[in-house]
C-alpha cells in the first residue's frame, strides 16, 4: 500500500494541532473551528479509504483467505540495542482499520458538534488544538507496530486527557480531576512500563507481529523462570494489562473517569466514551496470542472484568448526574469487552469472544458518543446537570428525545440496535467459558437496560416542571449539534447488521456469524423486564423510588457513594503517600542529613573558636606562657637530673 | 609553541570566555555589557556547532579514534602536567549544552541589578571553567578548570543572591570543596599509578587507560574516592544538601548554569574520571554507589512533593533526576550509560527552563511560595504555557526530551543480567509516579486555579527577551525528544567495549 495516505491520516491531526496550537490566537474562533474541523474530516475521508481498500480491495489476505497484517511502514526511531529498537509504523490489520474507522468518525462528530457546543467559549482555539492533538495521539496508538509506540502514543493519550479534562482551568473541581486523571493513569502505566521491561528482557523484541506470530517464542525464551509464585511471563501480561487498566477504568483504578466528565461534555463523549477508554481493550486484543499462552493472565483479565461491569452497573442505579450515570455505564461496557476478551478461547466457537469484544467496542463507542452528545444538548439547554432538574423535556426537545431513545435502546441491547448483535456475541462467548460468567453477564445486562431507562425517564418523563424561569425554554440545540447525532443514531440502528465476523477475528479467518437464539431471547427478555421496571418506577413522578431506596438503604448509600474509593485514594494520596512518606523524608533530609552538614560546621566552629585564645596577639600572654614553658621544662630537666 | 596552540580549535573554547572577560573589563555601560556577553555566548554556540558538524564529517569519513582534535602542550615539566584538550561526542554534546544554556543565561540576566559588569565577570569566569572541563582530558588541568568553575558560585550566591544567602553560597561552596578535597587525594593516587613500575607517570587520561596499571588494591581506594568527589556535585546522596539552599538563594541565570551544566560536570566526571579509569573497581564497587544513588531517585521525588517553595521543588527534582544519571551510569552497559548522558542533556535543558521560568515569576510576583499564587495562567499566559511545557517535559512526555532519556536508561538498566539491577531499576521507575505527582500539584496550584492575589492581576507577559529565552530553550527540549536517535548515535560511540573495558568485564 502507498505510504502517503497513511502517513496523512497521521500528519493532519498533528499538523492542526501545531498550527492551532501555536498561531490558534492569532485566529477568530470560527477560522479555528472550521480549520480543525475540515482537517479531521479529511483524515476521516483518508481513514475510511484506507480500511475499505484494507477489508473490500482483496490484496490483504493470503491464499486461505486469511487477513494478513500489513506494515505500511516502520522507521526507526530510537535503537536501544540491536534488536530493541524503537520504531515509528503503520500497522494495518483488522482491529487497527476498525480503530481508525471509530476515531475518525467520531472525532469528526464531535469536532462538529462542538462548533455548537462550545461556541462563544474562551480558548476556543486551545480546545481545538488539544481535540486535534488526542485525535493523533490515539490514531498513532491503535497503528502502533511495536508496544513501545505504543507506550508512546498512551503516554500522549494521557497528556491530551489531562488537559482536555483541565480545559477549564479557573474551576478547581476541574483542575484536581485533570490531575487524578493523569496521576491514575501514570500509576497504571508504571505496570504497563514494568511490563515492557520484562516482556523486552525475555524476548527480547518490541515488535508486535514477532510476539503475536510465534508467541510460544515468547513463552519459551522466559525459560520458565518464576516469579512470587507466578511465572514471569504471566507478571509481564498482568502488569500490561495494569496499563490497560487504568485507562479503560477497570476497579479499582476507574477512579479517575467519574470525576473527568468535568471536562467539556463533548470530550467526554470523544475521550472518556468511546476511544481513550477502550485503549485497554485494545492493547489486550492486540498482544491477544500471547495471552493466550497464559491463560492464568486471561482469568485474572475476566475477573477484573466481571467485578468492574457489576460494580459500575450498581452505582450506575444509584446517581442523579446525567454524565456519572453515562459515565459508570461507560465502566460498565467497557467492562464487558474485557470480559469477552477474557473468556475467549480459540477451541471456543472460534474464539468469538475476541470478535464480540472488538464488535461491542465498535457499536459501543457510536451509541455512547451518541448519549453522551446528546447529554451535551441536554445540559445546553438546561444548565445542569442533574436530571432532578430535568424532566417531561420529550416535548421541548424532540430530536435529542428520539436519538437519545435510540442509545438507550441500543445499549439495553434490544433487538434490531446495534447493542443486541455485540453483546449477544459477548453472552455467547461467556456462556461457552462457563456458565458463572454467562449468568453473571446477563444479570449486569439487565442492570444496565434498568439504569438507562430510569436516565431516559427522568430527563424525558417523569415531570413537568416549570421552565419558565430559565432565560430561555429548552429547545433542541442548532444543526452542528444535532446533525452528529441524528448521524450517530443511524449508525446505531444499523451497526449490528455489520458482518463482523468476516472481519476482526482473533486469528483474521473469516467466519460466520450465528444468532444464538436461546441466549439471544433470554437477554432480550431480561432487558425488556428491566426496562418494565424502569418504566414503572420512573415514568411519572411517585414515590416508589423512594420507598425502594429506603428499603436497601445500605446498600443505596454505600452505591451512592460509590462503594467509598474516592475517599480510599484520598485516604492514601493525603494520608499515606504525603503525610507518612513524603512529610518524613522532608523532615529527615532537612533535620538529619543537611543537620549533619551543619552539625559538621558548627563543629569546625566551635572547635576554631575554642582554639583562637591561643592566637590573640598579645605580648603579654605569649611571654607568660613562653616562662611558663621553660619552667616546666626547668623543672622536667631538674627532676631527670635528680632521677 | 603559542601559534601551535591557537591552531587547535578546541583551545578557542577557552579564548572566547577569556575575550569575553577583557571586553567586559572594558565596558562602560548596561548596554555594552549585554553586547559582549551576547556575542561571545553566541561565537561559543557557533562554536560548537561547528565542531559538532565537523566531527560527524570526520567520524563519517571513517575516523575512530577515540577523542578527536587531540593535542597536548606541557605546562610544568617536573610534574609532567601538560594542557592536553580532545573530545569525543559527549563532550561536544556538553559544549553544546553549555553555550546554549550560558546563551539563554544572559538573557535571563538582561535586567541583573546591582553591578551588572561584576555579575557577568564572574559568571563569564565560570563558564571559563565550565568550558575548560569539557575540553580537557588532563587530569591536572580538568582539575583546575573545575575549581575555576565552583569559586565564582559563592560570589555570584553571596552578592546577588537571595533568602538566606551568605549561608547558602558558605555551605554550597563549602560542600563542593569538601568534595574536591577527595577528588584531589583521589587525582593525585591515579597520577602516582598511572604507569607501570619505571614508566613516565602522567595525567592524560587516555594515556592512564592504556597503561592499566592502576592495581586492583588501589582501585578500591581510589574509585569512591574519585566517584564521591564529582558525586558530590552531582547531588548524590547523602552529599545533596548544598542543592535546595543553594539553588533557593541564588539568581536566575546562576541556578540555570548551576544546575543545568554545573551539576553535570559531576555527572561527566564520574564516568570520564572513576568509571573510566578504574574498571575494575566500578564493576565491584557499582552496587554500593547503585544504593546510594537509586535512594537518590525516589528520596528526592518525594521529598519535592511537600516543599512549597518552586526552586526548592526544582532543586529535589533535580536532586531526582540526576540521581538517574548517576544511576544509569553506574549500571555499566552501553544503553543505560547513553541514557545516562541524554538524562544529563535532557535535564540541563529542562531544569535551565525551569529556573528561567521560575525567576520571570519571582521578578513580578516576588514570591515563591505556591500558596501566596494561583492561576497565573490567566494573567501571565505565555509564561505559564512555557511553565507546563516544562513540566510535562520534567514527567516525561513523548515528544520531549526527558522521554527518551528516562526510557533509554529505563530499558538499559533492565538489560541487566543480574537481579539486584533490575530489581532496582524497578524502584527507579516509580520515580515517574512521583514526579507526576509534584509536577501537577504545582502547575496545579501556581498556574490553574482561582487568581490568589488581587495584585497579581496587574501583572504582565514575558517580555521580549524572555520569550527568547524560553522559546529556545524549549526548541532544543523538543529537538532532543523528537530525534533522539541523532544524539543517541553522537553518544553511544564512546560507550563501547574497546573504550569502556568495564563494559567488557560482564
Amino acid at each position: 500500500m502507498d505510504q502517503t495516505i497513511p502517513l496523512l491520516i497521521l500528519a493532519l491531526p498533528l499538523c492542526m494541532f501545531l498550527v492551532l496550537g501555536l498561531t490558534g490566537h492569532k485566529m477568530s474562533h470560527k477560522m479555528a473551528g472550521i480549520l480543525g474541523t475540515l482537517g479531521m474530516g479529511t483524515a476521516l475521508v483518508l481513514a475510511y479509504t484506507t480500511a475499505f481498500t484494507y477489508f473490500f480491495g482483496g490484496n490483504f489476505v493470503d491464499e486461505a483467505g486469511n487477513r494478513l497484517q500489513h506494515i505500511v511502514f516502520n522507521y526507526d526511531w530510537l535503537a536501544f540495542t540491536d534488536n530493541l529498537v524503537i520504531r515509528l509504523g503503520f500497522l494495518l490489520d483488522p482491529i487497527s482499520a476498525m480503530m481508525l474507522v471509530v476515531i475518525t468518525t467520531i472525532s469528526f462528530m464531535v469536532h462538529l458538534y462542538s462548533l455548537g457546543y462550545m461556541h462563544g467559549e474562551k480558548g476556543f482555539q486551545r480546545y481545538y488544538a488539544f481535540l486535534s492533538l488526542f485525535s493523533f495521539s490515539m490514531l498513532g496508538l491503535v497503528v502502533a507496530t511495536n508496544i513501545f509506540q505504543m507506550y508512546i502514543f498512551w503516554e500522549l493519550v494521557g497528556a491530551s486527557s489531562y488537559l482536555l479534562i483541565g480545559f477549564y482551568y479557573t474551576k478547581p473541581s476541574a483542575v484536581s480531576a485533570s490531575k487524578k486523571a493523569f496521576i491514575v493513569t501514570r500509576f497504571a502505566d508504571l505496570g504497563f512500563l514494568i511490563g515492557i521491561l520484562i516482556l523486552s528482557f525475555y524476548s527480547n523484541t518490541f515488535d508486535f507481529v514477532t510476539m503475536t506470530q510465534a508467541p510460544g517464542n515468547v513463552l519459551a525464551s522466559t525459560g520458565g523462570a518464576v516469579f512470587m509464585g507466578g511465572s514471569v511471563l504471566t507478571w509481564a501480561l498482568v502488569l500490561i494489562f495494569m496499563g490497560g487498566m487504568g485507562k479503560s477504568a477497570m476497579m479499582p483504578l476507574h477512579i479517575w473517569l467519574p470525576d473527568a466528565m468535568e471536562g467539556p461534555t463533548p470530550v467526554s463523549a470523544l475521550i472518556h466514551a468511546a476511544t481513550m477508554v477502550v485503549a485497554g481493550v485494545f492493547l489486550v486484543a492486540r498482544m491477544f496470542p500471547v495471552y493466550l499462552v497464559e491463560e492464568v493472565a486471561l482469568e485474572i483479565v475476566t475477573w477484573v472484568g466481571a467485578l468492574t461491569a457489576l460494580y459500575a452497573a450498581i452505582v450506575a442505579c444509584t446517581q442523579v448526574d446525567i454524565k456519572r450515570v453515562l459515565a459508570f455505564s461507560t465502566i460498565s461496557q467497557i467492562a464487558f469487552m474485557v470480559v469477552s476478551l477474557g473468556v475467549a478461547r480459540p477451541e471456543l466457537h472460534e474464539g468469538v469472544g475476541y470478535m464480540a469484544s472488538m464488535f461491542h467496542l465498535f457499536t459501543h463507542a457510536m451509541f455512547k458518543a451518541l448519549l453522551f452528545l446528546g447529554a451535551g444538548a441536554l445540559i445546553h439547554a438546561v444548565h445542569s446537570n442533574d436530571f432532578t432538574s430535568m424532566g417531561g423535556l420529550r416535548k421541548h426537545m424532540p430530536i435529542t428525545h428520539i436519538t437519545f431513545l435510540i442509545g438507550c435502546l441500543a445499549i439495553a441491547g434490544i433487538y434490531p440496535f446495534a447493542g443486541f448483535f455485540s453483546k449477544d456475541e459477548i453472552l455467547v462467548a461467556a456462556y461457552s467459558n462457563s456458565m458463572m460468567w454467562g449468568i453473571w453477564m446477563t444479570a449486569v445486562a439487565g442492570l444496565t437496560a434498568f439504569y438507562m431507562f430510569r436516565l431516559y425517564y427522568r430527563i424525558f418523563w417523569w415531570n413537568n416542571p416549570d421552565y419558565s424561569k430559565h432565560h430561555h425554554t429548552p429547545h433542541d440545540a442548532p444543526w452542528t449539534m444535532t446533525l452528529p447525532l441524528i448521524l450517530l443514531a443511524t449508525v446505531s440502528c444499523v451497526a449490528g447488521f455489520i458482518p463482523f465476523g468476516e472481519l476482526v477475528t482473533w486469528n483474521r479467518e473469516a467466519y460466520e456469524i450465528h444468532l444464538n437464539y436461546p441466549i439471544a431471547i433470554t437477554s432480550v427478555v431480561v432487558a425488556l423486564c428491566a426496562i418494565g421496571l424502569a418504566t414503572i418506577m420512573y415514568r411519572k413522578e411517585n414515590s416508589l423510588p423512594d420507598k425502594v431506596a429506603d428499603k436497601v438503604k445500605g446498600l443505596w448509600t454505600a452505591a451512592y457513594h460509590r462503594f467509598y474509593f474516592d475517599e480510599l485514594y484520598l485516604f492514601i494520596t493525603h494520608k499515606i503517600i504525603f503525610n507518612l512518606v513524603s512529610r518524613p523524608i522532608a523532615w529527615f533530609d532537612r533535620q538529619i542529613i543537611d543537620g549533619t552538614m551543619d552539625k559538621f560546621a558548627e563543629v569546625t566552629n566551635k572547635a576554631s573558636e575554642a582554639i583562637k585564645g591561643l592566637q590573640s596577639g598579645r605580648v603579654q600572654s605569649y611571654v607568660l606562657v613562653y616562662l611558663l614553658g621553660a619552667l616546666l621544662v626547668g623543672v622536667v630537666t631538674v627532676i631527670c637530673m635528680v632521677l | 609553541m603559542i601559534e601551535e596552540i591557537f591552531s587547535n580549535i578546541l583551545i578557542y573554547f577557552v579564548v572566547i570566555p577569556v575575550l569575553m572577560l577583557a571586553g567586559l573589563a572594558l565596558c562602560k555601560n548596561i548596554k555594552q555589557i549585554r553586547a559582549v556577553a551576547l556575542v561571545g555566548s553566541i561565537a561559543l554556540m557557533a562554536l560548537s556547532v561547528y565542531v559538532l558538524v565537523d566531527y560527524l564529517q570526520l567520524r563519517a569519513a571513517g575516523e575512530t579514534a577515540q577523542m578527536l582534535y587531540t593535542d597536548s602542550w606541557q605546562w610544568f615539566g617536573p610534574l609532567n602536567i601538560h594542557l592536553a584538550v580532545g573530545v569525543d561526542g559527549i563532550s561536544i554534546a556538553m559544549l553544546l549544552l553549555s553555550a546554549i544554556i550560558l546563551f539563554t543565561g544572559t538573557f535571563a540576566s538582561w535586567k541583573i541589578d546591582p553591578m551588572p559588569k561584576e555579575f557577568f565577570l564572574w559568571l563569564i569566569l565560570l563558564s571559563t571553567g565550565v568550558f575548560g572541563f569539557f575540553i580537557s582530558i588532563d587530569l591536572f588541568t580538568m582539575f583546575m578548570f573545575y575549581e575555576v568553575a565552583l569559586i565564582p558560585m559563592y560570589l555570584l550566591i553571596g552578592v546577588w543572591g537571595s533568602g538566606k544567602k551568605n549561608y547558602s553560597a558558605m555551605k554550597l561552596t563549602l560542600m563542593l570543596m569538601g568534595g574536591s578535597a577527595f577528588l584531589m587525594l583521589g587525582l593525585i593516587g591515579i597520577y602516582y599509578h598511572s604507569a607501570p613500575e619505571g614508566g613516565q607517570l602522567t595525567w592524560n587520561l587516555i594515556e592512564i587507560s592504556q597503561n592499566n596499571a592502576i592495581d586492583r588494591d588501589w582501585q578500591y581506594f581510589l574509585f569512591p574516592m574519585t566517584f564521591v568527589g564529582f558525586g558530590v556535585l552531582g547531588a548524590m546522596f547523602p552529599f545533596h544538601t548544598w542543592s535546595p539552599d543553594g539553588h533557593a538563594s541564588a539568581p536566575t541565570a546562576v541556578s540555570m548554569l548551576h544546575a543545568g551544566v554545573l551539576m553535570k560536570l559531576g555527572g561527566y566526571g564520574c564516568f570520564r574520571v572513576a568509571i573510566y579509569l578504574m574498571p575494575e573497581a566500578a564493576n565491584d564497587l557499582a552496587w554500593i554507589f547503585l544504593i546510594l544513588t537509586g535512594i537518590s531517585v525516589v528520596y528526592g521525588a518525594f521529598s519535592a512533593c511537600v516543599q512549597t517553595d518552586l526552586k526548592y521543588i526544582n532543586a529535589y527534582s533535580s536532586v531526582s533526576h540526576c540521581g538517574l544519571v548517576l544511576f544509569a551510569i553506574l549500571m555499566l552497559n552501553t544503553t543505560a550509560m547513553t541514557g545516562a548522558i541524554m538524562q544529563m542533556l535532557s535535564h540541563g535543558l529542562m531544569t535551565a527552563l525551569f529556573f528561567a521560568l521560575i525567576g520571570m515569576i519571582y521578578g513580578r510576583t516576588h514570591t515563591r511560595d505556591i500558596r501566596e499564587m494561583g492561576g497565573l495562567m490567566k494573567i501571565m499566559p505565555f509564561l505559564a504555557v512555557c511553565y507546563v511545557i516544562a513540566g510535562m517535559a520534567s514527567l516525561g512526555l513523548p515528544g520531549l526530551s526527558g522521554f527518551v532519556a528516562e526510557m533509554t536508561i529505563f530499558v538499559g538498566s533492565f538489560q541487566h543480567t543480574d537481579m539486584f539491577h533490575r530489581v532496582f531499576t524497578i524502584v527507579a521507575c516509580c520515580s515517574i509516579v512521583i514526579t507526576a505527582v509534584y509536577i501537577l500539584r504545582v502547575v496545579g496550584k501556581l498556574l490553574f486555579g482561582p487568581v490568589q492575589d488581587e495584585h497579581h492581576l496587574q501583572l504582565t507577559d514575558a517580555t521580549w527577551w524572555e520569550r527568547f529565552s524560553t522559546v529556545s530553550l524549549i526548541i532544543c527540549v523538543a529537538a532532543i525528544g523528537c530525534f533522539p536517535g541523532f544524539f543517541s548515535d553522537l553518544i553511544s560511540f564512546t560507550f563501547s567495549e574497546n573504550i569502556f573495558k568495564v563494559l567488557g568485564i560482564n
